[in-house]
């Protein structure tokens, strides 16, 4: 998801827990909220700014391969809706930094481990937009799938963070209903241009499925992470629902999902589907993907780029404030 | 050097007659930025008609210590509520 394969720390048996620690448990059981200067276990505050602060930087490198677009897209209202949503991608990112920093954490400190490899982003957003058509991909599948994992968090244990999830779900849609609104014009159009909606598609299917991680049914650090609610879903409760949502929006486009072993399963109720090359993936996350190293030499020049504004605003605040107490 | 803008708790107000409500935080240099900014992230689809922002270092919280003390006097206070008391129906509506 936007925090893939989050470790978490400090999973502990009930009877080895300390009775802070279990009063504490026994608060998300009761389905409370955890507010920050609430006491928590270390283990709770560090995997939350694990999660939460890859969730930020996902949303700020998610802005990257759209942004690319925005200068080509092919009408004026085209144009402004992709940078609407992309200005929403960083209001996204500001809210959950403003999460994690409750966690005592500061935003330039995550940005810095960001920015020295410390940190991740999801996978997703080292892969190339090269076409118009994988813009509406990447809204149809991409906030999609981010859809799908966010609802659930606003349920999350961590007050702050649910917050920001209500927030972002309440922008989200949109996101995904400009996506598809793309895909329908363009697998409406000439064969041309439904071949490349068809490609686009084929592209983008099995990186948004890897988006929701590996199977963790055996991770101890999932289940550490669902007993303190800060995950409400498996990594494959969330896949299946994903196929099954959006394989009858790929039919009602006319586009074909690219797995021939995608099929009905009666039993289950839900879709049979091919994993994706789970290597594939690993190799992403270890840096070499399409465009990890473009991404951070993007991130990176920006956030070089911008020192000498921050430090100019500052100081221009700081004088002001100096006159104004001086008066 | 470090420049890190200071943090800034923002306040809407959906609508007139309503209270400005707390709704998120941001980073800015200065006041006038602050809600620049928050104009920006926080009211981009209608959501208000008035913004205040002040520094998140300047409010005073209570801690969660004190919720017994500062809030359980008022549970031993039941007879506060309408309901406390028992008013005959033949009364009419009060
Ligand atoms: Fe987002
Ligand atoms: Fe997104
Ligand atoms: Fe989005």
């Amino acid at each position: 998801m936007y925090a893939q394969m989050v470790t978490s720390e400090g999973g502990k048996a009930r009877d080895e827990m300390t009775p802070e620690e279990r009063a504490f448990q026994d608060r998300i059981d009761r389905g409370e909220r955890i507010e920050p200067k609430d006491w928590m276990p270390e283990g709770y505050r560090k995997t939350l700014i694990r999660q939460i602060g890859q969730h930020a930087h996902s949303e700020v490198v998610g802005q990257l391969p759209e942004g690319n677009w925005i200068t080509r897209a092919p009408t004026l209202e085209r144009k402004q809706i992709l940078l609407a949503k992309v200005q929403d991608e960083a209001g996204h990112g500001l809210y959950l930094y403003s999460a994690a920093e409750t966690l005592g954490v500061s935003r330039d400190e995550l940005t810095g481990m960001l920015l020295a490899g410390k940190m991740k982003y999801s996978s997703i957003f080292n892969y190339p937009t090269l076409t118009w058509a994988d813009i509406g991909a990447v809204g149809w599948l991409v906030d999609g799938a981010a859809i799908m994992n966010q609802v659930p968090l606003q349920r999350t244990s961590y007050g702050p963070y649910a917050r920001a999830m209500v927030r972002i779900c309440k922008e989200e849609s949109f996101h995904q209903r400009q996506g598809y609104s793309i895909m329908m014009t363009m697998a409406r159009g000439t064969p041309d241009q439904k071949a490349m909606a068809q490609d686009a598609l084929n592209r983008f299917w099995y990186p948004s499925l890897m988006m929701f991680g590996p199977s963790d049914k055996d991770s101890v650090h999932s289940a550490q992470s669902m007993a303190w609610k800060i995950k409400i879903n498996t990594n494959d409760e969330l896949r299946q629902k994903f196929v099954d949502q959006t394989v009858p929006q790929a039919r009602f486009l006319g586009l074909e999902i690219p797995d021939p072993g995608l099929a009905w399963n009666e039993e289950k109720g839900g879709h049979d589907f091919s994993q994706p090359d789970w290597s594939e993936f690993y190799e992403v996350l270890k840096g070499n993907g399409p465009c990890n190293a473009e991404r951070m030499e993007a991130r990176i020049e920006a956030w070089e780029d911008g020192a000498w504004v921050r430090e100019g605003l500052m100081a221009h605040a700081e004088k002001r404030a100096a006159a104004h107490a001086a008066e | 050097m470090s420049s890190e803008w200071p943090l800034w708790e923002v306040f809407i107000r959906g609508q007139h007659g309503l209270n400005h409500r707390h709704v998120g935080s941001l980073h800015a240099p200065s006041a006038e930025m602050a809600i620049q900014n928050a104009r920006d992230v926080y009211t981009r689809r209608n959501e208000g008609v008035s913004i205040w922002v002040v520094r998140s270092n300047d409010i005073a919280a209570s801690a969660p210590s004190d919720k017994g003390p500062l809030f359980e006097p008022s549970n031993a206070k039941v007879y506060r509520h309408p309901t406390f008391f028992d008013i005959p129906d033949d009364v009419g509506h009060m």
